[in-house]
């Protein structure tokens, strides 16, 4: 009996020596995997990814919107008008980036910061969303003098500023989705027919279709839009639409190229979010690219 | 209660002589470099795990993809991405038996290493030579084996075919300890 009992207590240890060594290490490297690229470059269509650049890399982004396509043969289907903006974004950390860049459109220098708060991540640790904060202020140059708009008019009342929640989930390695909150303070605006204050709800996705291609779309729907007095009319007044874009993402190493349709062509917040007069669904379509090319400024070791 | 007191110490006994018998990896350097015409990559990773059954000669390692580092973080990315998938494949492993290790033996021994490797989700067998030598209680493992991509299911897109080479020398350094 005695006998019996220490041949069972021994049993297992034989067992143990049979085991699959590679299950055992499985076990032992249960870690957290951290979702990364939700998408390709730090722009969606005309707005911004949560995506940050990684620390001590510079990305120099050029971005073009040519005139509406519904201007027919005579303009070239919008090629004959383009607005450019160039732009330099770099990674201070892997979570924080800097950028500054100038839009032809209303002639505005822009910078912003942009900070990833929280990581979508799975195993150990769990959260379901990447959460960027973006901050950024843009400055109109146009147009040259203050007396040209009024004679109060001040070089502070050329300024407005963004803030946005970027909030995005990788569904999958093929599918990614994205909401952005968005705040747009600009300090001079007609107040009898739009608001210094303004909110919109972003919403994006990716989805890829392969390895370096993914199509993607955007979209803003801004809460409190405004209206404008057309220019070179008595009091006419127009309102302004919610930006929206569908794009196709093309990536070549160190290369992203965006080819993309879209209703705004200004390239700042205050420009696209609350300015956007072109109306997608009646053809005033822009085509459009975002160029970026990726430098390594700071190799790691 | 007598025959408890024995049989607690032979479990603890035998529980210490099999233990004995398995090394686990302290230290792991896992590094491939790849020789293209743009561009070499290399990148290490740190962070694999390795047993290895003295009594058995079986070995496995397993290696988190997401840990490679490279010297650009966009091609860390891309491996990441485009390469390895590591979202569906996580980790890299090899499951196999080592033959010609004499356990007795002083210095460096050629030995081999036969077994399944799997990469990208692709597992294939194979036979990797290294050498194994003993220092004191730890043993010290080396081998240095080519991976040829198509192999393994993984493409490169004819875009960047001038930077990324068709196969890559796969290099592994592991010091083991006693567990």
């Amino acid at each position: 009996m005695n006998k019996l009992l220490l041949l069972f207590f021994c049993l297992p240890l034989f067992a143990v020596a049979q085991e699959d060594l590679l299950k055992e290490l499985e076990q032992d490297s249960n870690t957290t995997q951290q979702a990364f690229a939700t998408f390709k470059g730090t722009r969606l269509v005309n707005g911004h990814t949560i995506e940050t650049k990684a620390k001590g890399s510079l990305e120099f982004i050029f971005q073009h919107r040519f005139g509406p396509v519904n201007g027919g043969l005579y303009e070239m289907f919008g090629l004959d008008e383009a607005y450019v903006r160039l732009g330099l974004d770099y990674g201070i950390t892997d979570n924080l980036s800097v950028s500054a860049g100038r839009n032809s459109v209303d002639k505005t220098l822009d910078g912003f910061v942009k900070y990833k708060v929280l990581h979508q991540q799975k195993g150990e640790k769990n959260f379901p969303f990447s959460i960027t904060l973006l901050e950024g202020v843009a400055y109109k140059l146009s147009p040259k003098d203050n007396e040209e708009v009024s004679p109060d008019f001040e070089n502070v009342d050329r300024l407005s500023y963004t803030s946005q929640l970027l909030i995005a989930r990788k569904f999958n390695s093929n599918f990614s989705f994205q909401i952005m909150p968005s705040y747009i303070h600009t300090n001079a605006v007609d107040q009898s027919v739009t608001s210094n204050d303004q909110f919109a709800l972003g919403m994006g996705a990716r989805l890829k279709v392969s390895g370096s291609v993914a199509l993607t779309a955007e979209y803003y729907y801004n809460f409190t839009k405004g209206e404008y007095y057309v220019a070179g009319t008595n009091g006419e007044k127009e309102p302004y639409y919610n930006a929206l874009g569908f794009g196709v993402d093309i990536e070549t190493g160190g290369h992203v190229f965006q080819l993309l349709i879209t209703n705004g062509y200004g390239l700042t917040e205050r420009a696209f979010i609350t300015e956007t007069k072109d109306n997608f669904f009646a053809g005033d379509i822009h085509f459009g690219f975002n160029v970026t090319r990726t430098f390594q400024l700071k190799e790691n070791k | 209660m007598e025959i408890r007191f024995i049989s607690t110490l032979l479990l603890v006994i035998a529980g210490w002589s099999t233990q004995a018998q398995k090394y686990v990896a302290e230290k792991s350097t896992v590094s491939f470099y790849s020789h293209a015409v743009l561009e070499d990559i290399k990148a290490d990773n740190a962070k694999a795990v390795s047993i290895f059954n003295q009594t058995t000669n079986d070995i496995a390692f397993s290696v988190p993809i997401a840990e490679f580092q490279f010297a650009k973080p966009l091609m860390k990315e891309h491996f990441k991405e485009k390469y390895m998938e590591t979202e569906k494949y996580p980790t890299s492993t090899f499951q196999g038996k080592i033959s010609g290790f004499d356990f007795n033996a002083k210095g460096i021994q050629q030995t081999k290493a036969a077994g399944k490797l799997t990469i990208h989700g692709v597992t294939r067998d194979v036979e990797i030579p290294g050498t194994i030598e003993k220092q004191g209680s730890k043993l010290l493992m080396k081998a240095k084996f080519i991976v040829k991509l198509e192999d393994y299911n993984i493409t490169i897109p004819q875009i960047v075919w001038q930077n990324i080479a068709e196969q890559v020398e796969v290099t592994v350094d592991f010091v083991y300890k006693p567990q």
